[in-house]
């Protein structure tokens, strides 16, 4: 029965999960429930265990994963942990196990099933991150700030940062998360988390309110009739377009602006 | 006041639209000194409601040309509005949609004016601007013009990180008669400047680190299929021709629109061959990524390929003495030959049957097309057939089974009375 298990609370972040998995061997659990402080709501008899999230703990249970799994499975089981679904933390925890429990290379061993739900959840979050890689439309500031609102599925702005950085080096930047309200900000040398307050969330998502490039209109205008011009109408296919561009993100695209 | 410059990229989009070329992988530019813009594994930034992916802003430079070439919209003797960009145009552009993520990079083609070489010197003048004066490291597709001169096609290849000259026709005939002022012979000359200075720079480039980048995306083409003709055999015969002799990374295939009354080709209205393109890129991936060989798919015995099926499960249906294959012992180059297993899944197929005979249900979870694979291969726990089925036998099958993307009703089903 799972309420037999025992019950560890952790704070929900990654370092927290990988304390998580430090205690329970030490602890000698090697089944466990996994429940997040801000989530569990205790029962009456039933005991638990805090996790205190340990820096220190968690990295020996990274080196740990490192030495015995390929550098693509490490980033695999890094990028699962920003799916947030509800049962990916116990899929990373019971992979984890498996991997101290067997000689290394059984990362590769894809007919079990915590090996498989890792690396197919770690490709769910790496489209996401790639949609937003494309789908980010950057809006010009009067003050030369290119700032976007994105909306993703999962929680890949950390993952994107570096691409942007990357790419976008000459520009300050923010791109903003409406929905886990923060964003990351390039100001030319570094690249931070912040979060803003609602009235300035506010101010972004009406855009009225913020003072626009006086360019900016015209390149909306143009990508707008670009995004037409290219279109070949004799091959009209609105259902692969829709499979490419889902309407959920139709909203933050400046091609599909009324198109709703 | 915006009315100049819409109006130029509206005819110079749409005269554009036609290279179906989009791709924007292959190349590693860096982005160096604080610059803009890197290249990458390519981005499909948005896609248009005919479906087709949008990475790169592909615009002509101008659509005045001195060619009539039938199948093209920009002929001389069409009448339709032209328009030309500044080089300044181009660049600005570019950079404020690359600046905005709007695209990955600039596709630049060109009407011809006045001769090859004064056409290619204004391109060429675009992506130097671009490259050396906006310090931007994001992706070139450059157009290589027909008769233009090699220094300036090499210069070119210095700044571009594709280049492309469009075979137009997949036969030499099939060109003469619609553009009797061009060659495939002009487009061999073309590609193989290319080919040999690549070669030339890379292997500089192992002896001295600093030695620039040469068309580091590699070249490509395109043909018009279904204006003319010629069969499939035709035309993917070759494309593996141009594939092995120019080391091409891409061969394009599109199916012709049709824009004109010209008698010699399919009517105005009349549908563009798109299940056919869709069979020919199929095909395509086969050669490069399957390992197949084009006259495995395509000989003298079958010119033309099966509208109802794809390239591989016709392939399979042909060959039933090679199945079925066993998932647990077969050779990985036999494993991604079965209908319904592709590349992903078989290479996870190699790695994970190291740990234990794999079942069924581990397969379905890995992502093979299950229903449609079953016939062709066995694994710990397949059901044991007295009889296998025939090859027309599961044509019939597996067609039933399969919703086709083109199909819009069912087949009609047969009635007894």
């Amino acid at each position: 029965m799972l309420t037999d298990l025992p019950v560890y609370v952790f704070d929900g972040t990654f370092y927290g999960l990988l304390t998580a998995v430090f205690e329970s061997y030490e602890r000698k659990h090697s089944i466990v429930q996994l429940s997040t402080t801000d989530s569990y709501t205790p029962e009456f008899f039933s005991g638990h265990t805090t996790i205190h999230t340990d820096r220190a703990k968690a990295l020996r249970v990274w080196k740990g994963l490192q030495r015995k799994i390929t550098p693509a499975h490490m980033q695999q089981f890094y990028r699962a942990f920003f799916s947030e679904l509800p049962a990916v933390h116990l899929s990373m925890f019971r992979y984890a196990h498996y991997i101290f429990d067997h000689p290394a290379g059984y990362d590769g061993n894809y007919g079990h099933e915590d090996v498989l739900t890792i690396a197919q959840t770690a490709q769910r979050v790496h489209r996401e991150k790639h949609r937003m890689e494309a789908f980010v439309r950057f809006k010009k500031s009067g003050n030369g700030l290119f700032f976007a609102v994105v909306n993703p599925d999962y929680n890949v702005l950390p993952l994107i940062g570096r691409h942007f950085r990357n790419r976008y080096a000459d520009q300050p930047w923010l791109i903003y998360d409406e929905r886990r309200k923060y964003g990351i900000h390039y100001d030319l040398h570094t690249l931070h988390e912040v979060t803003i307050d609602f009235t300035k969330e506010q101010a972004i998502a009406e855009q009225g309110t913020v003072i626009i490039d006086a360019q900016e209109e015209l390149y909306t205008l143009l990508w707008k009739d670009y995004f037409k011009s290219t279109n070949i109408a004799e091959r009209r296919n609105m259902k692969l377009h829709i499979q490419h561009v889902p309407k959920r993100y139709w909203r933050y695209l400046t091609e599909k602006e009324g198109k709703l | 006041m915006y009315e100049r410059i819409r109006e130029k990229l509206s005819i110079l989009a749409d005269a554009a639209k036609y290279d179906v070329s989009c791709s924007s992988s292959g190349s590693d530019r860096k982005n160096t000194g604080k610059g803009i813009g890197d290249t990458g594994s390519g981005i499909c930034h948005t896609y248009t409601e005919d479906g087709r992916c949008v990475s790169l802003l592909k615009i002509l430079l101008t659509n005045f040309c001195i060619y009539d070439c039938a199948f093209c919209v920009s002929r001389r003797s069409n009448d339709i509005r032209r328009a030309a960009f500044t080089v300044e145009e181009v660049v600005s552009l570019t950079m404020n949609f690359y600046r905005r993520n709007y695209i990955e990079g600039l596709f630049l083609s060109s009407g011809i004016f006045k001769d090859a070489d004064y056409t290619m010197e204004r391109m060429l003048r675009i992506v130097k601007k671009l490259r050396l004066e906006e310090n931007y490291n994001g992706y070139i597709h450059l157009k290589t013009i027909p008769g233009a001169s090699e220094a300036l096609v090499t210069e070119a290849g210095l700044y571009a990180d594709r280049m492309s000259i469009n075979l137009e026709m997949p036969t030499e005939q099939g060109l003469q008669l619609l553009a009797p002022e061009k060659s495939h012979e002009e487009v061999k000359r073309e590609l193989a400047v290319i080919r040999d200075q690549a070669v030339a720079y890379n292997s500089e480039r192992k002896l001295i680190k600093t030695t620039p980048k040469f068309v580091p995306a590699g070249q490509s083409t395109q043909m018009v299929i279904g204006a003319t003709p010629e069969s499939d055999k035709d035309i993917m015969h070759t494309a593996h021709t141009f594939y092995k002799q120019y080391a091409l990374k891409r061969v394009y295939y599109s199916g012709y629109i049709p824009i004109s009354n010209d008698s010699r080709m399919p009517a105005v209205g009349t549908q563009p061959p798109l299940i056919r393109e869709n069979r020919l890129y199929q095909t395509d991936w086969l050669m490069r990524f399957y390992d197949f060989d084009v006259t495995e798919l395509l000989n003298d015995e079958h010119p033309n390929l099966d509208m109802d099926m794809d390239p591989k499960l016709t392939w399979a249906l042909r060959n039933p003495h090679i199945f079925p294959v066993d998932i647990n012992t077969a050779d990985y180059k036999l494993i991604i030959r079965v209908p319904g297993i592709g590349i992903r899944s078989a290479q996870k197929i190699i790695v994970a049957r190291k740990f234990g005979k794999l079942h069924i249900h581990q397969l379905k979870k890995m992502g093979i097309a299950y229903n449609r694979a079953q016939y062709f291969i066995r694994c710990a726990d397949s059901p044991f057939l007295l009889r296998e089925p025939e090859p027309s036998q599961l044509k019939t099958l597996l067609l039933r089974q399969s919703t086709s993307k083109y199909r819009t009703a069912p087949p009609e089903q047969l009635t007894l009375f």
